[in-house]
């Protein structure tokens, strides 16, 4: 789980899980690199809560950010948190390295109010493009190579929008994002970053 | 001694208490010593004190070495001196040698002030709880009213854990490390062995020992050598020892055959020769009682719901006389209570004995730590 040291060379995405955090709110951070976004969240809204890093160098440089951060495998799920126990947990630039995929979303739905996921969105032009001229997309959101690549479940806008659906998740707010902007336009064409604010629907 | 990162030559020291202390059994020690070794200052405002809690067969000697000569420093040395991940440029550290102990403190081989004997069998059982409460009065002594934190490994961390719980506005943080919150079935058989070993040997004479100019060394011997397989990993004994030979070939008897019974041989000789028996007794049985969450029907976030400190909880990937499942329990329980909380599982070879061992990535996680208390 190396995708937030990406993150935080994208302040933009910061901001704007920013927007779909409540101020004192309890925040779950899986997959928290060295815990830049908890610490940010905790400075803008004073927020409290633990980060999840599976990574050894990640984890200390957490611990050294002040991140209550809790070394596990989330492959594994979140056992040890109690159902409804954060206000939002938050997956972000992590959801295409999970191998399993439901289970994970599954569980940050059991254990948050609510759940913000970002992933890169395997629709995007630029991507489309590349596989059209023969070659896996390399870019600055998906900057590895096929062959050392973490990346084992990407997926599109279309194809997250049809995952939610299919398992009972409502979507209370996307936001679909390219360079800083924001897309209204074909955005699973036209959008390099998803964001998706989830609940369960049940 | 050369060494620049080193506390030094250490002198132990004696506190006697006069107070009585009543045992969680219901048994009252009218009077106890505690034997302690101090490194670092502490600092006019009185907060800087780390306690370091003993595991099984641990003491007050933590650090430093008592004179040039000797062979080995304290039991926790790699840890704890100036520069090292617990700095004691930066904090006062106390070690002390648990009630029940042999090495220094009231135990079943000190002499009993009302007698002039040795206590021997009479020395009552201890808990961890009543460690805790002892050790509070040490700190009372040393006029420590809160611990910048409290530290253990094993046996340690629970200790560690009950200051949590017994003394919540004295513990600022709390180091659980290769721990748990209660011992398993398997390792409560484990330490009834090793008791029965040292309980059904002939010259044990019912603990008294003492008197009768005998020591129970073949079962102490063989409760140790039992101790030292489950504190090691299957990996590290095949890494350290594999199916090598003492002697390149076969003899076809029951000595020394292989490596590993070397090793087990030497290492229960030398404990046999230097620990007490009554006391691993006591040890063991501590261990085994301990489960703070039993007042709590088994509810250990309940029992923790008093707590206050700040934790680091650690534990080590190939330990499975202490696994990271139990630790996970234990930081469960403090999720539960939205108590601030860093979990670390670290990756080591070394089973159990893995906590004691000089890992780069397990010291800079508690330099990490250590350097962000205040």
């Amino acid at each position: 789980m190396m995708m937030n040291t990406e993150i935080a060379n994208i302040r933009p995405d910061f901001a704007l899980i920013t927007n779909w955090v409540r101020t004192d709110s309890k925040v779950l951070d899986l997959g928290c690199g060295d815990g830049g976004l908890l610490t940010y969240l905790h400075d803008t809204l004073k927020t409290t809560g633990y980060g999840i890093e599976k990574d050894d160098a990640n984890w200390l440089e957490a611990l050294k950010n002040g991140v209550d951060v809790i070394q596990m495998n989330l492959e594994e799920g979140l056992s040890g948190f109690e159902d409804q126990s954060f206000d939002t947990v938050i997956l972000s630039q992590t959801l295409q390295a999970m191998h399993n995929t439901e289970t994970i979303v599954r569980e940050m739905l059991r254990v948050g109010r609510e759940a913000i996921v970002t992933f890169p969105n395997f629709g995007y032009w630029r991507n489309r493009l590349q596989i059209t001229l023969g070659s896996m997309p390399v870019s600055k959101s998906l900057p590895y190579q096929w062959f050392d690549t973490p990346n084992v479940h990407l997926c599109t806008i279309h194809d997250f929008d049809q995952f939610c659906r299919d398992h009972h998740i409502q979507v209370i707010e996307r936001k679909v994002i390219t360079g800083g902007q924001d897309v209204h336009v074909l955005p699973n064409l036209m959008g390099n970053l998803a964001m998706y604010r989830l609940k369960s629907a049940n | 001694m050369s060494e620049s990162n080193s506390v030094g030559i250490v002198k132990a020291q004696t506190a006697h208490f006069t107070e009585p202390l009543t045992l969680q059994s219901g048994a009252v020690l009218p009077q106890y010593h505690l034997a302690y070794e101090t490194y670092g200052e502490l600092n006019a405002s009185k907060s800087n004190a780390v306690l370091i809690c003993h595991a099984l067969s641990g003491n007050h000697h933590v650090a430093g070495r008592h004179t040039p000569e000797d062979k080995y420093p304290g039991w926790w040395d790699n840890l704890i001196g100036p520069g090292k991940p617990l700095d004691t440029n930066k904090f006062f550290v106390i070690g002390l040698n648990n009630l029940g102990g042999c090495h220094g403190s009231s135990g079943p081989s000190s002499v009993n002030p009302l007698t002039d004997r040795p206590y021997s069998a009479t020395f009552p059982v201890v808990t961890v709880e009543d460690w805790v409460e002892s050790q509070a009065r040490l700190l009372d002594y040393l006029g420590v009213e809160q611990l910048a934190a409290v530290i253990g490994g094993s046996l340690g961390g629970m200790q560690a854990l009950q200051w949590s719980i017994a003394y919540p506005d004295r513990v600022r943080h709390a180091f659980v490390i290769a721990s748990a919150p209660n011992l398993t079935a398997q390792n409560i058989a484990f330490n009834e062995v090793a008791r029965q070993a040292i309980i059904t040997d002939p010259e044990f004479f019912d603990g008294d020992y003492y008197n009768h100019g005998t020591l129970p060394r073949r079962g102490l011997r063989i409760a140790r050598m039992l101790g030292h397989i489950t504190y090691l990993s299957d990996d590290a004994m095949g890494e350290k020892f594999g199916r090598k030979l003492r002697h390149g070939e076969l003899k076809y008897g029951f000595d020394v055959e292989f490596e590993m019974e070397s090793y087990l041989r030497y290492q229960g000789d030398k404990f046999a020769g230097e620990f007490d028996a009554n006391t691993y007794l006591r040890m063991t049985r501590a261990l085994d009682y301990f489960d703070p969450a039993k007042a709590y029907d088994g509810n250990l976030s309940q029992a923790l719901s008093r707590a206050k400190a700040k934790f680091m909880v650690i534990s080590f990937t190939t330990d499975w006389r202490f696994s990271p499942a139990r630790s996970r329990e234990i930081v469960q329980a403090l999720l539960d209570n939205a108590l601030p909380v860093k979990y670390a599982e670290v990756t080591s070879a070394h089973g159990h004995d893995a906590f004691l061992m000089p890992d780069p990535h397990y010291h800079n996680v508690m330099r990490a730590y250590l350097e962000q208390i205040k």
